[in-house]
């Protein structure tokens, strides 16, 4: 227990960091799930469904398939290169998430926030210096693998990013201006209220600006030129298997998550309620959306499910219904209000990724510069300017 | 020793190793590498002396702007093994005393300043509130003349390139 106080920082950091890393590796194999599930239903299939009740064990079948297969290293390949480049995009992917407050600051065990790993009072640019590195993952990819296709996807996917990330972060410099602050709890915190002092209202040329530049910094369709199958088989990706591939599939999930909660944070709010404070009714919301939740898969295990499947489903049902019990125990309500919110407002975001991929066809490449640095840039620069404007002109 | 000490001793021999290999390394990708390992443990260094700002700025331009393009130019390139050549009479007259005088001047200082201590402060200072607009007013007051000065360069910096680019036609 001594020990504990005396080293608060970084024995909370340590539980923290296991506790982040075990819920986001689960968050991104069923992220997988998701979007098989719901591309599936844009284009009227079923998608995974024999694993498990509703495929709800394909993501678990999955990772077991890319852990035993035989990992291959091109013979030409550069050894040393070709390992480092997938540890290095995973690593980097996470780590940007360790910058993410998912609550309010203010719940603390040892004086220490709950909610987020490191609360750094220069949180985005420190995200934005993380998420920069991020591109030598692919880069290196493509080149160590010592093959064409690779190659051609890495620097095709190096010029995308180096592009989009000029618009991406001039876009959220607006953000900025408003808040004054680099902080993600200060940029939250400014938002307070309700849904009406969203950042988004403001900023809403800025936001799809973002939106539009974190879609191609991601490498998701429209803009997943760096590995147009039709082209270049897998772009950069295309000599890797086994679990070096795993590492980079859960790469771009991890950097698909991390900039939907960066939009989440800049322009919807964070943690925030969309609601204003007074309606004490919202309390209950997180306890009553699983309780709905558990209804839901309780109808199914009764109805629709046979077997094994019946009997995944049960658990399923049970653990739905015994979180919205402890979501309901008034001790336990105000915590998990800011969480609720949080992964509510970063899975409209992962929907509407998913809902693109489903949509929209692919950019060709020259469409995609053009688009990038004679349209994007121009408006993000001119929103920018327009934002310091009329913060100067109010201020006065 | 606390951790910030241990921490610069760590990073400080990382950065040396880095340079060392940059060097060293045939493959020009494996040259580029280094560089990055070198400017992000003198990110981490900035970190330890409190300077958050630099540090990330640092990281920002140099690993993930700057590099990038090195890198993206070697792979353009298709850049492949250097040749190795011999020293120069220039290199062994005139740089290799040169570079033992300046390595004896590093010595000299590094054993006259107590780094250790200057670690140890700033990392105190790193606690303090950091805002935008302390930034912002010494940028645009206190430094203003480097500041446009410097803006100036990079502007005919682009300026070069574009006239170097449209030049062809």
């Amino acid at each position: 227990m001594d020990f504990i106080s005396n080293h608060a920082v970084l024995v909370v950091s340590l539980i923290k960091i296991a506790v982040l890393l075990f819920v986001v590796m689960t968050a991104l194999a069923y992220l997988t799930w998701f979007e098989r599930k719901v591309v599936a239903r844009i284009q009227s299939r079923w998608g995974p469904y024999y694993v498990g009740a509703h495929g709800l064990l394909q993501p678990l079948a999955d990772g077991l398939k890319f852990l035993f297969k035989e990992d291959l290293t091109p013979p030409m390949s550069d050894r040393f290169v070709y390992t480092l480049a997938p540890f290095l995009a995973l690593s980097l992917a996470l780590t940007a998430l360790a910058l993410i407050p998912f609550g309010p600051p203010d719940v603390t065990v040892f004086h220490q926030p709950v909610f987020v790993v490191s609360n750094s009072n220069i949180g985005l640019l420190f995200l934005f210096a993380i998420t920069s590195i991020g591109v030598y993952g692919v880069a290196l990819a493509g080149w160590s693998s010592n093959s064409k296709y690779p190659l051609l996807g890495g620097l095709r996917s190096s010029a995308q990013m180096i592009s989009y990330e000029v618009s991406l972060t001039l876009s959220v410099v607006g953000v900025l201006l408003l808040a004054g602050s680099f902080s993600f709890n200060g940029i939250i915190e400014r938002q307070g209220g309700n849904l009406g002092h969203w950042n988004v209202w403001p900023q809403i040329v800025g936001f799809l600006c973002y939106i539009t530049a974190a879609v191609a910094e991601t490498n998701r369709i429209p803009f997943d030129l760096p590995e147009a199958e039709t082209e270049l088989v897998a772009g950069f990706h295309t000599e890797y298997s086994s679990f070096k591939f795993a590492m980079f599939f859960m790469a771009e999930y991890a950097n698909m998550l991390t900039v939907s909660c960066l939009a989440t944070i800049l322009f919807f709010g964070g943690w925030l309620s969309p609601f204003p404070a007074s309606w004490t009714w919202q309390l209950y919301l997180p306890g009553a959306g699983l309780f709905a939740l558990g209804i839901y898969c309780l109808y199914d295990t009764g109805t629709k499910l046979r077997g094994i499947a019946q009997l995944q489903m049960a658990v399923v049902t049970l653990l739905c219904l015994g979180g919205a019990v402890i979501c309901l125990i008034p001790p336990v309500m105000p915590y998990v209000q800011g969480p609720f919110w949080f992964t509510t407002k970063v899975g409209a975001f992962i929907f509407f990724y998913v809902w693109l991929r489903g949509t929209l066809p692919r950019f060709r490449y020259d469409q995609l510069m053009s688009f990038g640095w004679k349209l994007l840039l121009p408006v993000s620069l001119a929103n920018l300017v327009l934002t310091a404007f009329v913060i100067l002109l109010v201020k006065r | 020793m606390n951790f910030p000490v241990i921490l610069f001793f760590i990073c400080g021999a990382i950065a040396v190793l880095g340079a060392i290999l940059l060097i060293v390394a045939k493959e020009p990708i494996h040259s580029a590498l280094s560089l990055i390992l070198v400017m992000v443990s003198l990110a981490i260094l900035y970190l330890l002396l409190g300077a958050e700002f630099i540090a990330a700025v640092q990281i920002i331009v140099y690993a993930g702007a700057i590099m990038v393009l090195f890198v993206f130019v070697i792979m353009l390139l298709n850049a492949g093994v250097e040749e190795r050549t011999s020293f120069s009479k220039m290199a062994k007259y005139a740089g290799m005393p040169l570079a033992i005088f300046l390595l004896l001047e590093i010595a000299h200082w590094v054993w006259h300043a107590s780094i250790g201590a200057k670690v140890a402060n700033g990392a105190g200072a790193a606690g303090a509130a950091f805002s935008t607009r302390a930034l912002s007013l010494e940028l645009f007051q206190q430094y203003l003349f480097p500041f446009e000065a410097t803006s100036i360069l990079i502007l005919i910096a682009i300026l070069g390139a574009l006239v170097l680019a449209k030049r062809s036609d």
